[in-house]
């Protein structure tokens, strides 16, 4: 189960993670809906291309930058969060879609918990695979923990300041 | 001040709830450790030796009367009896349980304050100029862009889990008070050759393992677009900055690797999908902030005061205090005052919730009801009539809070250090006590004139041992307590990183370490020439000769009592001394 769109559903896309012996290369990508390391989609492009649907996931020290012209071409763009205390992820999202326009799914994968959800949600992440071991419902509960912002991001284009009527000084 | 409106309200309160819910998961075992430790510091609270350590931010070092009261109720039901107040200038309790943060949360909430992002790798609170809006040499109020930065960095989503922690310090002023180039960001406002404002920029200086004095990357940053420009350089750090390893992770660390020109073009390549966007502070916005920091009522008063001038003839303590205590103000017939928290005895920057409350109806009394924290770790009242210098002399004087030794040797910078904190490799707190002792005489502190003493008990720096005259930094050899000497560092316009002067010392050396250093600037100085200045004229090989020329005493200069403390411990029911040691 994931949360998508602030709701709990069932998940049917599979992430390809290459282990010690697979390349980029060689790993074989099983047929179906498939979410694709960024190395994968760059190795086997011409191949890939041909499928009805792919995501393809970015680990934390890729860039939004390496997808550019290809943005297009995923169902699913999925950002991996090795550790929940790097926060790289969360520049990556920005990128994506406030640069370069992503409007498809934008998913956090990996170490994803509920206290790290609602700033995810902010910088643009609408799916959390949230941690096997967590329960998904609690989960769901961090994408409430502020009704508010200060500052702009991806969520929210314009910082509080534009949005409303500030308190003035007596 | 500014204060707080519904929105300011809303986010406070949703963050308690937030953070009472992860207390609440955390002693259920819902949340690990490794899990909380990262929500916690956010929230600032440590684990130290002996407790919870709460963390709260002042922000830019202004505090009102009423927050003051409650930092004294808090120092009062939550701990025992007082806080201390930081070198970011912060005010830190050292007592807490982990079941009442959310509480002193709640209760901080109510009168404007927080302890947002004190600690953890994200934006801290950002400091200023304690003399801001009073200075006489201010060419720009930095509070209200330190407000409006502060909203912003608040709760900053993509900000949150940085490599390492990121520090921002601004001033306004001709002389930078705020240690600007010691900070990961240090902002300068000024005024272009239109007279529009806008910040020079500095970025990548630091203390701590591997000091650094910060690069200018813009010279001019129209006032516009600082979040903007911020923004841009945060983000490059977030993507580049190096996580493998916690030493290297600062900023500071990859403007070195990059250069600074590389850093820079990077910083503008992203600012330009950023600049003139939603971002860009309205004049509206900063109107609005701005009014919240309009000059109080002053008085139209003579600039000379006679009366002024007869106590102090009358009196001599209060002449010293006057000349040492009492700073410029821009307008006439007022003065900014600093009261001191270095007493001899007293653990630099700590305060009792006594003195807390009497500080804030000094306030009240004297100065609209505002005090600003130090980032030397005293207090000041801004804006206090010249006429009322001697009332208030006395007042603080019953409150031990009237010590004549700002800028001077006892003027101590001094972190918790190991007597609270469990990274410090020594004790801070007891070494500035026996210095403080040592050099008690106030007619030698001012024939010695201004010096500036850190001491940071490990390297992470917290008492800015860099940048102080002499420097002193606790190490670790082997178990033991040792501590190494640097002179010749120094803040503010002319900042530069102290040096070294050879093998380290013990914990009883080190005040005649320090006598043989003043001996040799009493001996070499010109007429009205500065310790800093002694120095950098004459170079760091006649101090260092001087201190290693004839053996230390292994327990020199320390009293038969204070030794026997040492040796034994003793309960811990005064600042000084932890079962630890």
């Amino acid at each position: 189960m994931i949360i998508k769109n602030s709701s709990i559903v069932a998940d049917d896309w599979t992430v390809l993670r290459l282990d010690g012996n697979d390349t980029p290369e060689g790993v074989a990508v099983a047929p179906g809906k498939v979410i694709v390391p960024l190395k994968v989609w760059q190795a086997q492009r011409d191949v890939l291309r041909s499928r009805a649907v792919l995501g393809v996931w970015l680990a934390s020290d890729e860039r939004a930058e390496d997808l550019q012209s290809d943005i297009a071409s995923f169902a699913v763009i999925a950002v991996d969060f090795p550790k929940f205390a790097d926060g790289r992820g969360y520049s990556i999202a920005y990128h994506l879609r406030t640069r370069f326009g992503y409007r498809g799914e934008l998913r956090a994968i990996g170490d994803v918990l509920r206290d790290q959800m609602f700033y995810m949600q902010r910088v643009g992440f609408d799916t959390f695979a949230a941690r096997t071991d967590k329960d998904t419902r609690e989960a769901l509960k961090g994408l409430g923990d502020f009704s508010l912002a200060y500052q702009a991001s991806s969520d929210q284009r314009l910082p509080l300041f534009r949005r409303v009527q500030r308190g003035v000084a007596l | 001040m500014y204060r707080y409106d519904q929105f300011d309200h809303q986010i406070t309160a949703e963050r308690i709830a937030q953070f009472r819910d992860q207390v609440s998961r955390r002693l259920s075992g819902e949340l690990t450790e490794d899990e909380f430790r990262i929500l916690r510091l956010q929230n600032g609270l440590y684990m130290q030796i002996h407790a919870y350590m709460l963390r709260v931010a002042v922000p830019y070092g202004v505090v009102s009367a009423a927050q003051m009261r409650m930092l004294a109720a808090i120092a009062r039901k939550y701990d025992r009896g007082y806080g201390h107040f930081s070198t970011r200038q912060n005010v830190q309790f050292n007592w807490v349980k982990l079941q009442d943060a959310p509480d002193i949360l709640a209760d901080l909430a109510s009168v404007e304050m927080h302890a947002n992002q004190t600690s953890g790798n994200c934006i801290r609170n950002i400091t200023s100029d304690e003399f801001a809006g009073v200075a006489r040499d201010e060419i720009v109020d930095p509070r209200p862009y330190a407000e409006i930065l502060r909203q912003w960095s608040t709760f900053h989503p993509e900000f949150a889990y940085l490599p390492r922690k990121f520090k921002i310090a601004i001033t306004g002023a001709t002389e930078d008070r705020a240690a600007i180039a010691v900070h990961d960001i240090g902002l300068a406002a000024v005024k272009n050759a239109q007279g529009e404002t806008g910040f020079r920029v500095l970025v990548g200086g630091g203390l701590g393992r591997t000091p650094v004095i910060g690069t200018e990357i813009c010279d001019f940053v129209p006032w516009q677009h600082a979040i903007s420009y911020l923004e841009s350089i945060v983000r490059v750090y977030n993507g580049y900055g190096r996580r493998d390893n916690i030493y290297k992770a600062r900023i500071k660390i990859l403007v070195k690797a990059l250069g600074i020109a590389e850093f820079k073009r990077q910083v503008e390549a992203d600012w330009q999908f950023t600049k003139d966007g939603p971002c860009t502070i309205t004049q509206q916005e900063l109107d609005r902030v701005a009014a919240f920091f309009s000059a109080p009522d002053y008085e139209q008063l003579p600039d000379h005061d006679a009366a002024l001038a007869a106590q102090q003839s009358e009196h001599r303590a209060f002449s010293s205090w006057v000349q040492r205590n009492v700073k410029a103000h821009k307008v006439p017939g007022y003065a900014a005052v600093v009261l001191s928290l270095k007493k001899t005895g007293i653990a630099p920057g700590d305060a009792t919730h006594v003195q807390m409350d009497a500080a804030a109806e000094l306030a009240e009394r004297f100065s609209f009801g505002e005090l600003r924290i130090t980032h030397m770790q005293n207090l000041v009242l801004a804006d206090v009539q010249r006429s009322e210098l001697f009332a208030l002399w006395e007042a603080a004087r019953e409150l031990g809070m009237a010590t004549p030794n700002i800028g001077l040797l006892t003027d101590i910078i001094c972190c918790p250090g190991g007597d609270f904190c469990s990274l410090a490799n020594a004790r801070s707190i007891p070494l500035a006590k026996a210095i403080a002792e040592r050099f008690d005489d106030l007619d030698f502190q001012h024939d010695i004139g201004e010096i500036e003493l850190n001491i940071s008990g490990c390297m992470n720096a917290c008492g800015h041992h860099h940048i102080g005259h002499i420097g002193i930094l606790g190490v670790d050899k082997d178990g033991e307590e040792w501590y190494q000497v640097s002179i010749g560092g120094a803040q503010g316009n002319a900042t530069s990183l102290g040096k070294v002067i050879g093998r380290s010392f013990s914990f009883a050396q080190i005040p005649e370490v320090i006598a043989r250093l003043l001996q040799v600037y009493v001996h070499e100085r010109f007429a009205d020439e500065r310790f800093i200045e002694t120095l950098r004229r004459i170079g760091h090989e006649p101090f260092r000769n001087f201190v290693y020329a004839t053996p230390l005493d292994a327990e020199q200069g320390l009293s038969g009592a204070e030794y026997a403390l040492l040796e034994a411990g003793t309960a811990y029911d005064t600042p000084y001394y932890s079962p630890r040691f």
